[in-house]
């Protein structure tokens, strides 16, 4: 955990687009985390797919739902903050009769480290809603950390391969380029 | 309303302690540990007893490593409801708490990594004469107490100045400790609001609503709390000559050690006095905790995104704080090492205790995350200066206008010699321990 992110802070080169092959297991080498083994930070940074099958008659609850996140973040934006997120995506899909429910998400944290704070979210902002809709998802979910953290684990399908364009950078180092970006155009408009 | 009567003293209250004992124990025949448990029972401090007029000269506690409550007798359905990072130890976790290197288990001290490490037992006593005293009362108690065996055990004396608590390198200690709801205190300006007692006792309310997933049977998990217990060893010689090291002039260095810590020595915090020291805020709790990070200090001009307390305890910059909280206890060993000598070689440093209902949601959480995540908050490649592990190789950031300071390959200060997990029952629990066949 430690020495993989020591030394991927000193392999930031932003400008040299990078791919990543990852093993079956989703890591190179077992390393623990609080709940299990810890993935390891790719050129596409910290990322999950899960994916499972819904519950049936339930796919028309979980694209209502859709809506209900819409809102809640347009209402308030730093909701999710605490997740260092760069993107979120929201996939249902048939396999022959069956619907399932695919959600990837792509961020700067190791989703060891805040499983608790992304439990204590999902409670919050009523996430559960769409997980209580997924088959084999915990129904004491909410007072029973490592049931969650297990289906979570149960349903993660690691890349076996991630690209970025820009490898190993951050939202918030992006945000302050943008911020920079914006305050140097101020200056130039203030010079004229 | 907490059980008082029910829970012992030792995370509820600080009993009036310049001294204290920890003695680590190994029951070698079955029944020996049970044996020794019953005939010490009494002497275990609750809560009521110390919060009463005349809360005594000494002040017992006693807690089981998961290997421990085996020995007394628990049986395997049982042993089974105890949380996985308990079951394992904390020798088996070092890998999750970044115990590695010269920190790793392999290279504890006194036992402790051992699977044979069954109980402690804590003694706080008024003076060094009284835990001297104690000190060969239980060893008598032991002569009688067939196959119980002292593995190791650690002293504990208060380092002068008396006049306020701080360890060996000279910082003030005990400036933040959560206040638990319904005891009747309020917490100090800053300090966030009190804190369910479920967070540290088992089988309260706690921050999520009422308490689940508990240890079974109830009579052994009520009122019961776990313990993380660290053995740290402060490098006061190599702290010393990293300071001079830093700055030409004392002020320069005072300042470095400030950064470091996010407070002066002194315990004023650099939020509220970046610039200068003030040791009347630094011991003044109605005001050394008022303050926030995100607000007030949002770039760390003030206390730096990595210096120790805005680690431990990120305040507003951090989600489900009121999740993390601890209870530390402890103090310091060894003897002080005068300003003008070089290291003597001597071991000295805090011997701690951190108390907390989940293990892995609180004290590996802040191991794992707050200490030892090169990344926290996007730093890249830092660790807290003195409870993360260092090799040398990590760096310290200290924002200043207009160019920061960086320190490269800040050194280890610190190396932790030992460490365990503990559950300490309540007293209910300890009788029905005691009683097992």
């Amino acid at each position: 955990m430690a020495t993989q992110a020591s030394a991927s802070a000193k392999e930031t080169d932003w400008t040299k687009p990078a791919a990543m092959a990852i093993p079956k297991e989703g890591y190179f080498k077992l390393q623990n985390g609080r709940y299990g083994p810890v993935y390891p930070r790719s050129p596409a940074c910290y990322g999950f797919t899960i994916i499972a099958k819904i519950k049936p008659g339930r796919e028309e609850v979980i694209r209502e739902y859709g809506k209900t996140i819409e809102k809640t973040i347009a209402g308030l934006p730093e909701a999710l903050d605490v997740l260092k997120l760069h993107y979120l995506r929201w996939v249902m899909f048939d396999i022959g009769k069956d619907t399932y429910f695919m959600y990837q998400g792509i961020f700067d944290t190791d989703f060891d480290k805040y499983t608790e704070d992304a439990v204590s979210l999902f409670s919050k902002y009523g996430l559960n809603t769409v997980f209580e809709n997924l088959e084999g998802f915990p129904e004491d979910w909410k007072t029973n950390a490592p049931a969650f953290v297990q289906f979570v684990r149960e349903h993660q399908r690691p890349s076996f391969l991630e690209y970025g364009e820009y490898p190993y950078v951050s939202a918030d180092e992006i945000k302050k380029a943008l911020k920079l970006k914006a305050a140097f155009s101020s200056m130039l408009d203030l010079m004229q | 309303m907490l059980e008082l009567e029910d829970i012992q003293h030792f995370l509820i209250s600080r009993p009036p302690a310049r001294a204290a004992r920890y003695e680590f124990l190994a029951f070698r025949r079955p029944g020996a540990g049970r044996e020794w448990l019953k005939g010490i029972l009494d002497k275990v401090g609750t809560a009521k007893a110390l919060a009463s007029g005349n809360p005594g000269t000494r002040w017992v506690t006693i807690g089981f490593t998961w290997n421990g409550l085996r020995a007394l007798g628990v049986n395997q359905a049982t042993l089974a409801t105890f949380p996985e990072e308990f079951r394992q130890g904390m020798a088996a976790r070092a890998e999750i708490l970044g115990t590695t290197g010269a920190n790793h288990p392999e290279n504890w001290v006194g036992g402790l990594a051992s699977e044979e490490l069954h109980a402690i037992a804590i003694l706080f006593a008024r003076d060094v004469a009284e835990r001297e005293r104690c000190r060969q009362e239980h060893r008598e108690y032991l002569l009688q107490c067939d196959g119980v065996k002292v593995l190791s055990s650690l002293d504990m004396e208060a380092i002068p100045p008396y006049t306020y608590a701080h360890e060996h390198f000279g910082y003030r200690d005990r400036l933040s400790q959560p206040v638990i709801e319904g005891m009747g205190e309020e917490p100090t300006p800053g300090s966030g609001p009190a804190i369910k007692p479920g967070e540290f006792f088992l089988g309260y309310p706690d921050e999520n609503g009422p308490p689940a997933g508990l240890p079974q049977p109830e009579v052994l998990a009520r009122n019961g709390s776990y313990v993380a217990y660290l053995r740290i060893e402060e490098h006061v010689g190599a702290f010393r000559d990293f300071l001079r090291q830093q700055g030409d002039t004392p002020e320069q260095q005072e300042w470095v050690a400030a950064k470091l810590m996010g407070r002066w020595r002194s315990g004023a915090p650099l939020v509220l006095s970046p610039n200068h020291d003030d040791p009347e805020l630094g011991g003044d709790m109605q005001r050394t905790n008022d303050f926030n990070f995100g607000k007030m200090d949002p770039y760390g001009y003030g206390c730096p995104l990595g210096a120790h307390i805005r680690r431990m305890n990120p305040r507003d910059t951090a989600a489900n704080m009121q999740r993390r909280k601890m209870i530390r206890r402890g103090g310091t060993y060894g003897p002080p090492l005068p300003e003008d000598k070089p290291d003597d070689g001597i071991e000295r440093g805090i011997a701690a205790f951190v108390g907390c209902a989940s293990l892995v949601r609180q004290f590996e959480f802040a191991m794992n995350v707050w200490a030892n995540d090169p990344n926290f908050h996007e730093l890249g490649n830092e660790r807290d200066p003195f409870v993360g592990t260092q090799y040398g190789s990590f760096d310290m950031t200290i924002p200043k206008r207009p160019i920061r300071k960086k320190i490269v390959g800040l050194p280890a200060f610190t190396t932790i010699r030992g460490g365990a997990y503990f559950f300490l029952p309540g007293i209910k629990a300890l009788r029905y321990l005691s009683a097992l066949s």
